[in-house]
């Protein structure tokens, strides 16, 4: 008989709305051997494929088996220089899960059944951060007296930095904001992505000789030119899909309509919810609106609700998406947990009109409904909008959450760099060479947003070709 | 982001004006005129966008100048000489376009007299021939007056209380010298910063005399990287960041209605954050 897959405790949802802490337990030693020993190690490991970089998934859970982690963290570390992070935010069951022979054959996602594999990266990963601290001897050829500049910390970035530490090449991490992490710092709430996660990986980093400099924006503190003028041999430009999309509806400039990443940036990387301790502010309704699909509307409604709680406000936050739950882009981990956190799903709706009062805040939002037509070039069925079906819902805050696209702070200072109509660097797919030699990239500023895991997969090919170029 | 320098300019009904000059090379290397840094106090800082007042390359220094009203503002004023910032970062923003427009009105209010300071200097340097207005609530408010002087051909002082200068708003001399000059049509650009009213009037009353007018906007900002799109403004009805985007923006295209509302939309957190911290 079959053995069911061990889930990892996790705090209970009425209590951890109360604050930010993480949700998703580590598995306790002798949880993780119980998942560990039910991988079959199959002779020809699947998974192994459907990791986007290729971590030896078989034998790190092997090595949990013989209860031997520190030799699991070192395998992983082979490919994934984030354990602890993919470990968390990877959406395995699109991925390595999906593949794992336990998954049914044809299911868009993984069966609940497939290995747990991202909760043992986790543990495993976990296991590294408190007692592998430093990081274990190279070796092979070692490259002097060469000096590569990254400009991003966010996972492309960092990922691209460790690689080519790795390899001895001196890296210079250049940040805009005053924190490092990207997105994993300013999108992701700690509830998800603890910051001491992150800032374990980034020492690790600086462990490696990696230097990091923040509050410097090139393309406008610095250029590029100028980093080579500095003495760089090649730049690699982990930019983000930092710019927010909106909606280009009525309304979208009233008051208490925040994009998901201006409301995200304010609780994660400034600490609104700390406020007035910290000092950024944050306004919370009483009926907020989250407008989108993706984990980031999953994440900015858990954080909406969890602000309400904090502020005494009693919690109603929905989401409002104009497809059903299936063609949800979201982790289906993070759909669960925000509907047992009380978030409220309305499907098939678009909005159509935000609606303000006198003062110019948000009052109602109108929409429309929808149904599900032919399916578009994503292979998901087009929403289309009934006629006729318009109705007004009464909301005091709209938190829009449709996507991102291209930062253009740099490329619009850099002519040169050749970029496609939705401002996107254009890149040689093997080496992701851009059209400025000795110019790459990786992560979202390659066809948008992606999983931290493809970004490491871009910057990972990158330093190769950086490496190869020495 | 140390400061090595620190002086109060004014201090009138309550509130100071300062002027920092804060360490900072490669800002001082790249910043031109028109261009904002993005700054924090402390970890737990907010992050504020100032004008790029002037900086030295010869020193490494930049100078800012604000006026301590907003919470953070206040916090930033009670540090001082030696003291360093917790985070700096610039410049942001496009850099004004100077070139030789000819005649050019440029008109400062409040704390928006430092920020029309650069650009003075440096449409000076490019031979346009410039008439400065600046205002104030009461003379004591008035920053920078001789130096404004000594770079414009025509200079006019307003105070809304009449203690200094002509008694009423800086519009009222805006509206005189264009009327004056209707028939010359003789200025070609009109450049405002100062408090939201004042730049939503200058612009009511150049439209009518169908100049150019470039307004320089003080959005509430998070990260001043086109991240977060919190200053995003409505010009000519579409969105646009006024950190990536802006500063300057035609004041014809600007919803004031909407960027006036949007610009008090935390004043309640304000005061409860400033009576807690006794700012």
């Amino acid at each position: 008989m079959k053995k069911i897959a061990i889930q990892p405790k996790e705090l209970v949802a009425s209590s951890r709305t109360s604050g930010f802490r993480e949700v998703v337990s580590l598995y306790t030693e002798g949880e993780a051997i119980k998942e560990a020993k039910r991988c079959l190690q199959c002779k020809d490991p699947v998974c192994i494929a459907g990791c986007p970089v290729g971590i030896d998934i078989k034998k790190f859970i092997a090595q949990i088996v013989k209860r031997d982690y520190e030799s699991a963290y070192f395998t992983i570390r082979e490919q994934n220089n984030f354990p602890s992070i993919c470990g968390r935010v990877c959406p395995a069951e699109y991925q390595c899960r999906k593949a794992c022979v336990m998954t049914k054959k044809g299911l868009p996602f993984a069966s609940e059944n497939a290995i747990n594999i991202h909760f043992l990266e986790r543990f495993a990963g976990d296991y590294g951060m408190s007692s592998c601290g430093n990081p274990k001897s190279e070796f092979g050829n070692r490259i002097e007296n060469r000096k590569v500049a990254v400009v991003g910390s966010g996972p492309a970035g960092l990922c691209c930095a460790g690689e080519l530490a790795r390899a001895g090449v001196k890296v210079v991490v250049f940040e805009a904001l005053h924190k490092y992490g990207g997105v994993l710092r300013y999108g992701i709430p700690p509830f998800r992505m603890p910051g001491d996660v992150l800032d374990f990986e980034i020492d690790y980093l600086k462990k490696l000789g990696v230097a990091l400099a923040p509050n410097l924006i090139i393309g406008k503190t610095k250029s590029l030119a100028e980093l080579f003028n500095e003495g760089f041999s090649a730049i690699f430009l982990g930019l983000g899909a930092g710019t927010p999309l909106f909606l280009g509806i009525s309304g979208e400039n009233l008051c208490n309509v925040y994009s998901a990443n201006e409301f995200l940036t304010r609780v994660n990387l400034m600490g609104a919810y700390k406020f007035p301790k910290y000092h950024t502010p944050i306004n919370v309704g009483k009926n907020i609106m989250i407008i989108g699909g993706g984990n980031t509307a999953m994440d900015a409604a858990r954080v909406a609700l969890r602000l309400q709680k904090i502020s005494k406000i009693k919690p109603n936050t929905s989401i409002f998406y104009r497809r059903t739950e299936n063609e949800m882009p979201a982790r289906r981990l993070e759909i669960e947990h925000a509907k047992e956190e009380g978030i409220k799903f309305e499907f098939l709706v678009q909005p159509v009109e935000l609606i303000g009062d006198k003062d110019g805040y948000v009052k109602k939002i109108k929409c429309l409904r929808c149904k599900l037509g032919e399916p578009d070039q994503s292979g998901r069925r087009r929403p289309v909008t009934i006629k006729g079906s318009e109705f007004e819902t009464t909301s005091d805050e709209a938190v829009i959450a449709v996507g991102l696209r291209a930062n253009q702070v740099l490329t619009k200072a850099v002519p040169d760099l050749k970029v496609d109509k939705w401002g996107d660097i254009e890149v040689e797919p093997e080496t992701m060479e851009t059209s400025i030699k000795n110019v790459y990239a990786g992560g979202d500023i390659i066809g948008g947003e992606g999983t931290v895991i493809e970004a490491m997969g871009m910057a990972k090919r990158a330093a190769k070709a950086i490496i190869g170029k020495f | 982001m140390k400061i090595i320098n620190k002086q109060v300019l004014t201090e009138a009904e309550g509130v100071r004006t300062t002027k920092i000059e804060v360490e900072s090379p490669l800002i001082a290397e790249k910043a031109r005129p028109g261009q904002f840094v993005i700054l924090m106090v402390s970890e737990e800082g907010e992050r504020i966008p100032l004008t790029v007042v002037s900086a030295k390359r010869d020193m490494g220094t930049i100078t800012l100048i604000f006026q301590e009203v907003g919470f953070t503002t206040k916090l930033l004023g009670k540090l001082n000489t030696g003291d360093s910032l917790y985070a700096l970062t610039g410049p942001m923003g496009h850099a004004t376009e100077i070139k030789n427009y000819g005649k050019v009105i440029l008109i400062g209010g409040g704390v928006g007299i430092a920020e029309i300071y650069p650009i003075t200097k440096a449409l000076k340097e490019a031979g346009n021939s410039l008439a400065v207005i600046i205002g104030a609530r009461t003379k004591k408010l008035l920053i920078l007056e001789k130096e404004l002087k000594e770079t414009a051909n025509e200079f006019y002082v307003t105070t809304d209380d009449g203690s200094y200068g002509r008694k009423g708003f800086v519009t009222d001399v805006l509206k005189e010298l264009l009327a004056y000059n209707l028939k010359l049509k003789a200025y070609s650009l009109i450049y405002a910063v100062g408090p939201i009213p004042m730049m939503k009037k200058v612009s009511h009353v150049s439209r009518d005399f169908n100049i150019k007018t470039l307004v320089s906007l003080n959005s509430l900002m998070v990260d001043a990287t086109g991240m977060c799109g919190g200053c995003r403004v409505n010009i000519k009805g579409k969105a646009k960041f006024t950190c990536m985007d802006g500063p300057e923006f035609d004041a014809h295209d600007v919803d004031w209605e909407g960027l006036e509302k949007r610009s008090k939309i935390y004043s309640d957190k304000e005061k409860h954050i400033c009576k807690l911290y006794n700012l």
